[in-house]
């Protein structure tokens, strides 16, 4: 019965030439769990060693095909998809230059992911703590000596034989490499208290440093930007005012230009006796006035007047427009109503624009009409 | 007269040097406490360093309102020397890429160095075009990524193929020097007596067993990442000349912009690296692995792509001429005998005339002639890129938009600087890691490889 703790026989040989006559008889015996050290690559081993062909062109080929397509793609979706802007009146689309870019991303993402693919996944890198470390067998054949390394797991395996085998083929020194028995039993040990103390340390390093360098260090010179600017915007303090506000009131008496105040605030009979609608109810305006109205009124006067509001009793449902009372009144009093409000109806005044007012009220009138139709109207 | 026979290749390495002889002559550098030499340069290097440094500081601060440039020349040094430090790096990429593919085996004594100068170059060339946007806080910008204003770069854009250039070429060169670096690492981790220099090492080797199972797929990847390597490094310089080529600046819209470019980066590359290697050699006593037959050849590949400039130099009048276009007619009239005619005359002399003198075999072979002319070249290449960045610019169409650039303090200051940084980077390199391959010099060295037909 072998050691269990045995992981292999690795004989150390002179000269190149014997290390090849070793691979060779190696694969002739059999042995198929063995390996070649040799401080640089030595010509012809892969086919001594009876090495099939390294596939990693195939990982190259298959990521530098899928970087072509992808920045080819990328820069379609972007130039002519997300965000076209005509350059020189040429076509969204213009392959002649988008090859550069083509060609540096499918050289990038092949080179990169053929380096990856070699050492993580075909290597299974990193490992530094293999069998081979650290032995003096490692150490010769990192420098000058050629290696042969023949594992234990291998099924033809038997310490004698290989060991004379290896010196028959003319090895100079015999190693026998063990599992080192603390590794084995090594468990990994993440919830050590110095481990912990020092993931709390950098914790407490990054996060504090990362807050003032996003939130102070950005801001400081010489970094300034667009959006930060020595100038007074809404809300903030002014220094050059005496009442320290950045915002500033008109001078008195005067009134801005289409802030005119509204003549009759409060006179509701006045407004209906001389407010007359200034725009005529061509097509547009009953247009507008239909939207004005589905947005701000319909809620609660319904669709068409009719005072079925839409809010299903959660706000109390108004008269109907219908009614002759509203059907008398001139189009000066509905406009005063939806500008100052009436009972528990808000003022509508911030809400729609002084125009759009008597364009709900052209659609309003439009309304009362079609419900009260007169055989005229059918002509 | 001697005979040489051509049809055997010299041995590349001199002597027979024990493999064991080449980890002592390449790591005891590295394991020996630094000489007084070296901190000299290094207190040197790091001065022209924080030269640059102050003179970039009082550019964020004030604006790059305190450097030469301003209507109409809105291109100066910033650019010039974007274009030199890119075209330095390009010499490490040929050697290792270009050559490798050639099987020139004589590379494999430079090309670890070459191409620590081609990402320490590539680093200074980075630097120029994100201070040249003024704000470098908002370089960010520059890639492609979805952000909260919806807008997104212009990929037909020369700028933005250049962007996309130099950091590709700036990540494929770093790969391939990281693989590269890889043996030689594990066999200085299996030197090493110092623990915190084990720990390193084993890190930085990433567990290398000096496999052939390895070895196998490492050989492959070499290849690909090679021949990748190849013509990444054309474009890259064909994309810089793009930036030019593809405005409509007289002097600038040319067709033989892109080749013309690449010749000059590699002819200023190599004047670089051998400037270089010339010193290191020396320093390090490896004479015998980078040895003068190395120098010679690089002198030759610097009087063909030399020659190569100076016939670009005479195409461009020639076209000029024979266009019978006014204005490009013009900018080479101005060239050679405008304000600005002392910079293109200095290049002409650098460049075309000097490097004749390696046709001697002589001079070619003279460590000390050689190495003023690979100074001078460098001169010259820089005078080049100047001469085509600002003549151009300064008098184009208009006679009445026309100006005179003058570089200011910090412009220089962030030049000295850009060498201070190469300079820096290069003696950190030389102290920490091997400066020559070992896995690949000792596989060169003769008898190294299994004698053929013996086995197999």
């Amino acid at each position: 019965m072998q050691d269990a703790r045995l992981y292999s026989l690795s004989a150390i040989f002179q000269t190149p030439d014997e290390i090849a006559h070793a691979a060779e008889q190696t694969v002739e015996r059999g042995y198929t769990a063995f390996d070649v050290h040799s401080p640089y690559p030595l010509h012809g081993m892969p086919r001594a060693m009876g090495l099939k062909a390294s596939k990693l062109g195939y990982v190259t080929l298959v990521f530098g095909l899928s970087g072509a397509a992808l920045a080819l793609f990328f820069m379609w979706w972007v130039n002519v998809i997300e965000y076209p802007l005509v350059i020189g009146g040429k076509p969204l689309f213009q392959l002649p230059a988008f090859i550069p870019v083509t060609f540096e991303v499918t050289v990038l993402m092949a080179a990169i992911f053929t380096v990856v693919g070699m050492l993580f996944v075909i290597f299974r890198f990193p490992n530094t703590s293999h069998q081979l470390h650290d032995t003096p067998y490692m150490k010769a054949v990192s420098s000058d000596k050629y290696g042969l390394t023949i594992q234990a797991l291998d099924p033809l395996f038997d310490e004698e034989r290989v060991r004379e085998f290896l010196q028959d083929l003319g090895a100079v020194e015999i190693h026998r490499i063990q599992f080192d028995a603390e590794e084995i039993e090594a468990r990994p040990r993440i919830f050590e208290p110095r481990f912990v103390t020092l993931l709390i340390l950098v914790a407490l390093l990054v996060g504090p440093s990362t807050y003032i360098i996003l939130n102070h260090v950005l801001y400081m010179p010489p970094f300034d930007w667009m959006m930060e600017q020595q100038k007074i915007n809404p809300q903030m303090k002014s220094e050059l005012f005496a009442d320290g506000f950045g915002m500033r009131s008109p001078v008195e008496g005067t009134v801005a230009r289409g802030h005119l105040p509204y003549p009759f605030k409060g006179q509701p009979d006045l407004a209906g006796k001389f407010l007359v609608n200034p725009i005529l109810p061509t097509e547009s305006v009953l247009e507008l006035g239909k939207k004005k109205y589905d947005t701000f009124c319909s809620p609660c006067h319904g669709n068409f007047g009719d005072g079925d509001s839409r809010l299903r009793g959660q706000f109390p449902n108004p008269p109907t427009l219908h009614s002759d009372k509203s059907r008398g009144w001139s189009d000066g009093m509905i406009f005063h109503v939806v500008t100052e409000g009436q009972n528990i109806m808000p003022s509508y005044a911030s809400q729609i624009k002084e125009r759009d007012r008597w364009a709900v009220v052209h659609y309003v009138r439009a309304l009362l009409r079609a419900k009260h139709a007169t055989e005229a109207d059918l002509r | 007269m001697s005979f040489v026979d051509y049809s055997v290749e010299p041995p590349v390495v001199e002597g027979k040097p024990p493999l064991s002889s080449i980890d002592d002559a390449i790591i005891k550098p590295i394991d020996a406490k630094p000489t007084k030499a070296w901190f000299v340069a290094i207190a040197v290097s790091g001065t022209m360093l924080l030269i640059g440094a102050a003179s970039l500081a009082v550019t964020f601060i004030f604006g790059v309102g305190m450097w030469g440039v301003n209507q109409p020349v809105g291109w100066g040094f910033d650019i010039v020397n974007f274009v030199f430090w890119v075209g330095i790096g390009h010499a490490g990429t040929l050697i290792s890429a270009i050559l490798f593919l050639l099987r020139q085996r004589w590379r494999t004594g430079i090309a670890r160095f070459a191409e620590a100068m081609t990402i320490f170059a590539v680093m200074c060339a980075g630097l120029f075009p994100l201070i040249h946007t003024g704000r470098p806080w908002l370089d960010g910008y520059l890639m492609p990524y979805p952000n909260q204003h919806g807008l997104w770069i212009n990929f037909t854009s020369p700028l933005v193929w250049d962007v996309f250039a130099v950091s590709t070429y700036f990540t494929v060169s770093a790969i391939f020097w990281y693989v590269g670096l890889i043996p030689d690492f594990a066999t200085l981790r299996d030197r090493t007596v110092s623990r915190i220099k084990k720990i390193v090492y084993s890190i930085l080797s990433l567990g290398w067993r000096h496999s052939n199972r390895h070895w196998q797929h490492y050989e492959m990847a070499y290849l690909i990442l090679a021949g990748f390597a190849t013509p990444l490094v054309l474009s890259v310089h064909t994309i810089v000349s793009f930036d030019f080529a593809v405005s409509i600046i007289p002097g600038w819209h040319t067709t033989i912009f892109p080749p013309y470019f690449v010749a000059g980066a590699v002819f200023s590359g190599f004047a670089m690296v051998q400037n270089m290697l010339i010193g290191i050699r020396k320093i390090y006593a490896i004479e015998h692995i980078i040895t003068i037959d190395h120098l010679e050849k690089m002198n030759k590949i610097m009087i063909t792509t030399g020659m190569m400039v100076g016939y670009a130099y005479g195409m461009e009048f020639f076209i000029a001429w024979y266009s019978g276009n006014s204005a490009e007619t013009f900018v080479f009239f101005n060239r050679a005998l405008g304000p600005y005619a002392w910079a293109y005359w200095t290049m002409v002399i650098c460049n075309v005339v000097f490097p004749q003198l390696f046709w001697f075999k002589k001079i070619r072979r003279s460590i000390p002639a050689m190495f003023v002319i690979g100074v001078l070249v460098n001169v010259g290449m820089w005078f080049e890129r100047f001469v085509i960045v600002v003549t151009s610019l300064s008098r184009d169409y208009l006679p009445s938009s026309w100006g005179f650039y003058v570089p200011s303090i910090y412009d220089i200051g962030i030049l000295i600087g850009s060498f201070g940084l190469f300079f820096t980077l290069l003696l950190l390199f030389v102290k920490s890691m091997p400066v020559v391959s070992i896995s690949e010099v000792k596989g060169v060295v003769e008898g190294a490889q299994p004698s053929h037909g013996g086995s197999h």
